[in-house]
C-alpha cells in the first residue's frame, strides 16, 4: 500500500511537487527561526550573566532595592565569610566577587591638567590572578584590541570607543575619581595597560576593567564588594528561583538592611519576561505556520481534488471506498509532508549552522536598552531545531490534505457514470 | 456719615501697613545684601548622615563676591589637602594623593560633594537671587519662632539648577530660615532649613543648617559653621589655579 502511493507520488508529480516546496520552504523558516529565538535567549543570558548578574548573585537588601543605581555605598561587608558559607552549602555553585563602581576618567597634560575627561562605568574583578574564573567569565583576553592585559598594580583595560574618544594611548596615565563606600572623593592614578571591545553597546561605550584589590585599596573597601555572583554548572531557571527563596529565607533579615539578599538572574531588567516571551514566542511561531501552510495546502488539495476530478469518480464508480479514498489521500500527504520536512530541516539547519557561526552585525541597529545583548546576532542550533519542523510540516500538510478531501464525501456515486460519459 | 468715615479709615489703615510692607525685589535684594558681604573667610563642618552612619568633613573657605571661592578640606585625613577652586562657571578640584588638578565640568557638576547632598553645582550657584528669580509675596508663617514673609521665586531664565524656589525669609534679620528648592516641573528637589542663627559684626547669618535632597534616603546633610569673617582682605593669589598647590 505505502509502496503503491509513493510510486503514485513519484509518477505524478504535479501531484506532490508544490506541497513539498511549500512544505520544505515552511520548515526552513521554522527552524531559522526558532535557532534564532534560541540564540538570541542564550546570548542574553550568557552575557548578562557573565557581565552582569551572574546565575544568582548576592548583594545587600539595600542595594538590591536601588540594583539599578548600583550604590557602592550599600555594598557587601565581610564577603570571605559569606563565600566560605556558600561554598559549602552550595558546592558546585561557582562564586566572584565585583564591584561595580562609576566616576570619571581624567586624561592630563604636560602640566597635570584635564585634557580630556568622560564618565566610565567600572568593573572591578579578579583579574590579576591567573586562575581566576573570571577569566572565562569577562574574558577580556579574547576582546583586547590593543596593548595587554592586567599585570601589574593599578593597572586598567578601557574601552576602546571610549579611550579613541578620548585620545588615550596604551601606557597613558589616567586618574580616576571616584567616591569611596563612605562617600569620600576617591582619586587614584592608573595605566592603560590595554583596550577592549565585549561587542556589547552597554558595555563599550564607557566600560572600565580593573583589578578588584586596587579598586578595593582606592575605594576603602576592603573585605566588602558590590555583587557576589554565583554561576552554575548551566543556568536553570527552576532552581535560580529554588536556591533564591531558599537562601533569603535563611540568610536575609527583612530588618537589617544590610542583611544579604539573593536575586536570580531573571530577577534583573525584565529578563523574566523575556524569557516568558521567547518561550512563548516559539509556540506561537509554529502555530502560525502550521495555519498558513494548511491554507496553502488547503487550496493546493482542492486545485489537485479538481485536476483528479475523473480519476476520484473512476475510483469512487469501480468501488473503493469513500473512506478508504480519504484515508490514501491523507497518506499521501503525510508522505509528501515527511519527504519536505527532512528536506527544509536539512536546509533549515544548514542555514543555521552557517548564522551560528558568522553572526549578523546589528550594533548600527542596536536600541539604547539597559538589558546586556551582544551586537552581533547569532541562531543557536539544539536539539530542538532538528525536530521542529516536524510539528507544521507534517501537521499542516495532514490538515491541508483532511480538509481538501472532504469534497470526495459530496461525491453521489448515482451521478458518477453520468459524469464520466459527459 | 459716620460709615463713610470708618471706610476712609480702614482703606487708610490698610495703605499705610501696605506701604510699611517692602515689596518681594525690595526683600530679596535686601537677603542679597546680607548674605553676600564683599569677602568672607569661613571655616564650616559637613556631617553627611547616610544609611550607614555619619561622617564629618570639615573645610575651611575664602569667598569673594560671588564669582571666586577657594575651599581647602581640613579633615577626614582622606580628605585633607583636597582643594577646590571657582572662578565663574569653572571648577577645579587638586587632589594630593594623586598630584592633579582636574576640572569638574558636564554631568560631573550634578554629582553630590563628598556623597552629600550638595551637587558641585550647588556650589556653582550664584548665591544671589534677585536679578536671577522673579519674586512674588505669597503670605507669612512663623518658622523658629520668627515671623517670616513667604516668597516663590520663579527664574528668570533656564540656566538655573532650581527654577523655582520657595523661600521663608525672616522679617526682621532679612535672613532666609527655610528654603524649597524645585525643578522644571515644580517637583520639589531639596529643602534647606536652618537650624541656628548668629548675627556676626551687623549681619545675621545661618549657624547650623540641614539640606535635605528628597530624592535621596538619609537624613541629610548638616552644614555647622565653626567661624566665619566678613569682609577680610584675601590676596588675588588665593583665587589662582596655582594655589591649588600651594
Amino acid at each position: 500500500m505505502l509502496l503503491f502511493i509513493i510510486k503514485g507520488l513519484f509518477r505524478d508529480r504535479s501531484r506532490s511537487l508544490f506541497p513539498l516546496i511549500t512544505v520544505s520552504i515552511g520548515v526552513i523558516v521554522a527552524v531559522l527561526m526558532y535557532s534564532y529565538i534560541s540564540g538570541l535567549t542564550q546570548d542574553i543570558v550568557e552575557t548578562n550573566a557573565n557581565f552582569s548578574t551572574g546565575h544568582v548573585k548576592i548583594v545587600s537588601r539595600a542595594y538590591a532595592e536601588l540594583i539599578e543605581q548600583q550604590p557602592i555605598d550599600l555594598a557587601l561587608l565581610d564577603v570571605d565569610e559569606l563565600l566560605g558559607e556558600m561554598g559549602e552549602l552550595y558546592p558546585d555553585i561557582r562564586w566572584t566577587e565585583r564591584i561595580y563602581f562609576g566616576g570619571l576618567i581624567d586624561l592630563p597634560d604636560e602640566a597635570g591638567d584635564t585634557k580630556e575627561q568622560a564618565f566610565f562605568g567600572g568593573i572591578a574583578a579578579n583579574l590579576r590572578d591567573p586562575d581566576s574564573m573570571e577569566h572565562e567569565l569577562l574574558n577580556p583576553a579574547e576582546y583586547i584590541v590593543r596593548g595587554r592585559m592586567l599585570e601589574n598594580e593599578n593597572e586598567l583595560l578601557l574601552s576602546d570607543d571610549l579611550a579613541t574618544t578620548l585620545k588615550i594611548e596604551v601606557d597613558d596615565e589616567v586618574t580616576l575619581i571616584s567616591e569611596t563606600m563612605d562617600g569620600h572623593l576617591a582619586f587614584a592614578n592608573f595605566r592603560v595597560a590595554g583596550t577592549v571591545r565585549f561587542g556589547v553597546m552597554a558595555l563599550d561605550r564607557s566600560a572600565l576593567l580593573a583589578e578588584i584589590r586596587d579598586i578595593r585599596y582606592m575605594l576603602d573597601m576592603e573585605g566588602a564588594a558590590s555583587e557576589l555572583l554565583g554561576y552554575m554548572p548551566e543556568f536553570d531557571r527552576d532552581r535560580a528561583d529554588k536556591l533564591t527563596a531558599d537562601f533569603n529565607k535563611t540568610f536575609s533579615d527583612q530588618n537589617n538592611e544590610f542583611s544579604p539578599y539573593m536575586l536570580s538572574l531573571l530577577d534583573h531588567d525584565n529578563l523574566r519576561g523575556l524569557f516568558n516571551y521567547t518561550g512563548q514566542a516559539s509556540t506561537i511561531l509554529i502555530g502560525i505556520f502550521v495555519f498558513i501552510m494548511s491554507v496553502v495546502l488547503w487550496n493546493a488539495g482542492l486545485m489537485n481534488g479538481i485536476r483528479r476530478y475523473g480519476e476520484i469518480g473512476v475510483r469512487l464508480a469501480i468501488g473503493e471506498n469513500k473512506f478508504e479514498l480519504y484515508r490514501v489521500m491523507i497518506y499521501e500527504a503525510a508522505l509528501i509532508g515527511l519527504a519536505g520536512t527532512i528536506i527544509g530541516t536539512a536546509i533549515g539547519l544548514a542555514f543555521s549552522y552557517y548564522w551560528q557561526n558568522v553572526g549578523i552585525d546589528i550594533s548600527g541597529a542596536m536600541p539604547e536598552i539597559g538589558m546586556m545583548m551582544s551586537n552581533v546576532l547569532r541562531t543557536r542550533v539544539t536539539s530542538g531545531a532538528y525536530f521542529i519542523g516536524f510539528i507544521p510540516g507534517l501537521f499542516a500538510t495532514t490538515l491541508g490534505a483532511a480538509l481538501a478531501g472532504r469534497g470526495i464525501f459530496k461525491r453521489n456515486t448515482a451521478q458518477l457514470f453520468k459524469e464520466l460519459e459527459q | 456719615m459716620k460709615i463713610i468715615t470708618l471706610i476712609l479709615i480702614t482703606i487708610f489703615s490698610i495703605a499705610t501697613l501696605a506701604a510699611d510692607q517692602p515689596d518681594a525685589e525690595t526683600i530679596i535684594r535686601r537677603v542679597d545684601e546680607n548674605i553676600t558681604p564683599e569677602t568672607r573667610i569661613a571655616t564650616t563642618s559637613m556631617v553627611v548622615h547616610g544609611r550607614r552612619g555619619s561622617r564629618t568633613i570639615r573645610s575651611r573657605s575664602w569667598i569673594r563676591g560671588t564669582e571666586q571661592a577657594f575651599t581647602e578640606y581640613l579633615a577626614p585625613p582622606r580628605e585633607a589637602g583636597t582643594k577646590m577652586l571657582k572662578l565663574g562657571d569653572e571648577l577645579w578640584i587638586f587632589s594630593p594623593a594623586t598630584d592633579r588638578t582636574i576640572q569638574i565640568s558636564g554631568h560631573m557638576l550634578r554629582e553630590p560633594v563628598m556623597g552629600s547632598d550638595l551637587s558641585y553645582e550647588d556650589h556653582m550657584e550664584d548665591p544671589q537671587i534677585s536679578g536671577r528669580y522673579t519674586p512674588v509675596i505669597e503670605g507669612e508663617e512663623t518658622v523658629m519662632d520668627r515671623v517670616c514673609w513667604v516668597l516663590y521665586l520663579t527664574a528668570k531664565e533656564d540656566d538655573v539648577s532650581y527654577h523655582y524656589i520657595r523661600i521663608w525669609v525672616d522679617q526682621e534679620r532679612y535672613l532666609p530660615l527655610k528654603e524649597e528648592w524645585y525643578g522644571r516641573g515644580e517637583s520639589l528637589l531639596k529643602t534647606l532649613e536652618v537650624k541656628e542663627v548668629m548675627q556676626v559684626q551687623e549681619r545675621w547669618f545661618p549657624k547650623r543648617m540641614v539640606v535635605k535632597d528628597v530624592l535621596k534616603d538619609g537624613d541629610g546633610t548638616e552644614l555647622i559653621i565653626e567661624e566665619i569673617e566678613f569682609d577680610a582682605d584675601i590676596p588675588d593669589h588665593k583665587f589662582s589655579r596655582a594655589a591649588l598647590r600651594d
